[in-house]
């Protein structure tokens, strides 16, 4: 019960947190947010890993594999195109 | 590693995350925020590898290369045109993650006979149902947009009641991995169920409300994140899911606004209002003036500002570097050009600044639909290009109509109105729109990309 109460807590202060920075970020960059923030939820990524190295079952290993290929195309991808994107904003010279 | 040392690891990772979004704040500042969100992910990953219970690499490092290469190949390739399927796919992946994530630590946990909790239990059902609506709704998103699928709604009977069900049905099945943890079966079986509703919760939404339902998605992949983490009591899981399903949530509440519709209509795939206004043959009759490009050009020849309204049209035509070289012709000129930017304009949040960012269109010339609407009293010329339901002026009226109370762009306001169109078919909306045939409207028909091309010769002619 402790734990939860500890990772409860987390959460809400992370939405709370969420919505002050992204309620800043400008229509203009949202395309880019959508791609980024994308990269970020691929953080699974880190739970796949744990899975597919701990080899406990042969289920559990293909299950891990299987997402550490979906989560890294998550990160992967994501953080590239957003780069890709976000260098084509440039300023009046 | 110590447990300690890597929950700070992942601390800083959350933090590097927070201070990442925090630089997309600006334009200026965006580059670096996504590179410290990148580094943010780097040292999770980094730090998990070093865990004590891994007992061998190469299943995790054939992922990391298949998914990198997949990843990267994605990036590099894809158009800017295609921003909306991109990012729908990898919404797809993130929820799929995450089903597969918490299944497999299910597992785990009930082979190794750790304990089983109610936390556990309830937040794998949870990752199973979000993950696998947003794994199959964003496979739909994409094949609607990648015009694999029609990009049409699709509605049948008793839809509603279908998709209830199936809500229902997910409940059960979560209730019964709660009340009898060692039934596996249950939790693949309410992923299966999911699955369906993922499907049908997604085709009903059509073309030009795309940019809601992926933004929900989006949201959903960040939900689905978040429940894994609490299935693996991951803090650093939590809050990156918690951050990104915040962002999802907002961007869809800006789309309805934007679009003055409900989240439930939108996923219903039904338009509100009914009514579709005045028949398009009383409002077009005799008032539509065509122009031709030397006409057109004749308008720009004495403008001395000018708006361009750009719309998914222009994405499709691929015309974006086309009105890049006209603005800078007229630029050149002496014509001050802004672009008015609707926040529904395209097929997902933000998608006409990339293009336009992609053309080299410096940012600051990109205003929004607040920032541009008192302008357009003195604008001499306004050019619309592919766009339709966001500058139809009926929607100022109260009732009536699919789009009334949307806001719009009020382009009507400007002294002339040029439209680049194919013909005067509707748009999204279905409806009429009596811009077209207003006194002070210019019709110039033709393909957008070849319609730019032209004026620019004409204009270099004259």
């Amino acid at each position: 019960m402790d734990m939860f109460v500890m990772v409860l807590t987390v959460f809400v202060l992370a939405i709370f947190v969420g919505f002050e920075v992204i309620t800043k970020v400008p229509p203009i960059l949202h395309t880019p947010l959508m791609s980024g923030s994308n990269a970020i939820s691929g953080i699974t990524l880190i739970g796949a890993i744990l899975s597919a190295g701990t080899k406990l079952t042969l289920l559990t290993t293909v299950l891990g594999f299987t997402a550490v290929v979906f989560a890294t195309i998550n990160v992967v991808g994501g953080f590239l195109v957003t780069h890709r994107m976000l260098g084509m904003f440039r300023k009046k010279d | 590693m110590s447990l300690g040392l890597i929950n700070i690891a992942y601390l800083v990772a959350a933090v590097l995350f927070i201070l990442g979004l925090k630089g997309l704040g600006h334009p200026r500042t965006a580059v670096r925020g996504n590179v410290l969100g990148a580094l943010g992910m780097l040292i999770a990953v980094v730090v998990t590898l070093l865990d004590k219970s891994i007992v061998s690499y190469e299943v995790i490092l054939a992922g990391v290369v298949v998914g990198s290469a997949l990843g990267a190949l994605l990036a590099l390739k894809i158009k800017m045109t295609a921003m909306p399927q991109m990012v729908a796919l990898l919404n797809g992946f993130g929820g799929g993650a995450s089903v597969l994530v918490a299944g497999a630590a299910y597992i785990e946990v009930l082979h190794g006979g750790g304990a089983v909790t109610a936390q556990l239990t309830v937040a794998t059902g949870a990752s199973g149902l979000i993950g696998a609506v947003t794994f199959w709704g964003s496979l739909v998103a994409f094949a609607k947009l990648q015009e694999i699928m029609s990009g049409r709604s699709i509605v049948f009977k008793g839809q509603q009641v279908l998709n209830a069900f199936l809500g229902l049905v997910c409940v059960a099945l979560g209730a019964w991995i709660v009340m009898t943890p060692s039934a596996t079966w249950a939790y693949w079986a309410l992923v299966a169920v999911a699955s369906v509703l993922g499907v049908l919760v997604t085709i009903p939404v059509g073309g030009a409300d795309m940019p809601v339902v992926i933004a929900l998605l989006n949201s959903y992949s960040g939900l689905a994140a978040t429940a894994t983490g609490f299935v693996l009591n991951n803090n650093v899981l939590i809050i990156a899911g918690s951050l990104v399903g915040a962002s999802g949530i907002i961007l869809s509440q800006i789309m309805c606004r934007a679009m003055n519709r409900s989240l439930a209509s939108v996923l219903a795939g039904i338009s509100e209002g009914g009514g579709s206004g005045a028949t398009a043959d009383s409002i077009y009759e005799g008032r539509v003036k065509s122009a031709s490009a030397e006409e057109v050009a004749m308008v720009f020849d004495i403008a001395r500002q000018a708006v361009v309204v750009p719309g998914y049209g222009m994405a499709v035509a691929q015309a974006q570097h086309a009105v890049r070289d006209l603005s800078n012709l007229l630029e050149s000129r002496g014509v001050e050009v802004t672009f008015a930017i609707h926040p529904v304009a395209g097929r997902m949040p933000g998608h006409m600044n990339v293009l336009l960012a992609e053309a080299n269109v410096p940012y600051d010339r990109l205003k929004t639909m607040e920032e541009a609407n008192p302008i357009f009293e003195q604008t001499d010329v306004v050019l619309v290009i592919g766009a339709n339901d966001v500058v139809n002026p009926v929607a100022r009226e109260a009732s009536g109509t699919p789009i009334s109370g949307m806001p719009i762009l009020d382009v009507d306001k400007a002294r002339t109105v040029v439209v680049i169109k194919r013909s005067l078919s509707p748009g999204f909306a279905g409806i009429a729109n009596p811009l077209f045939a207003a006194d002070n409207t210019l019709m110039f028909f033709g393909d957008g990309k070849k319609a730019v091309l032209e004026l620019i010769s004409a204009l270099k002619e004259s």
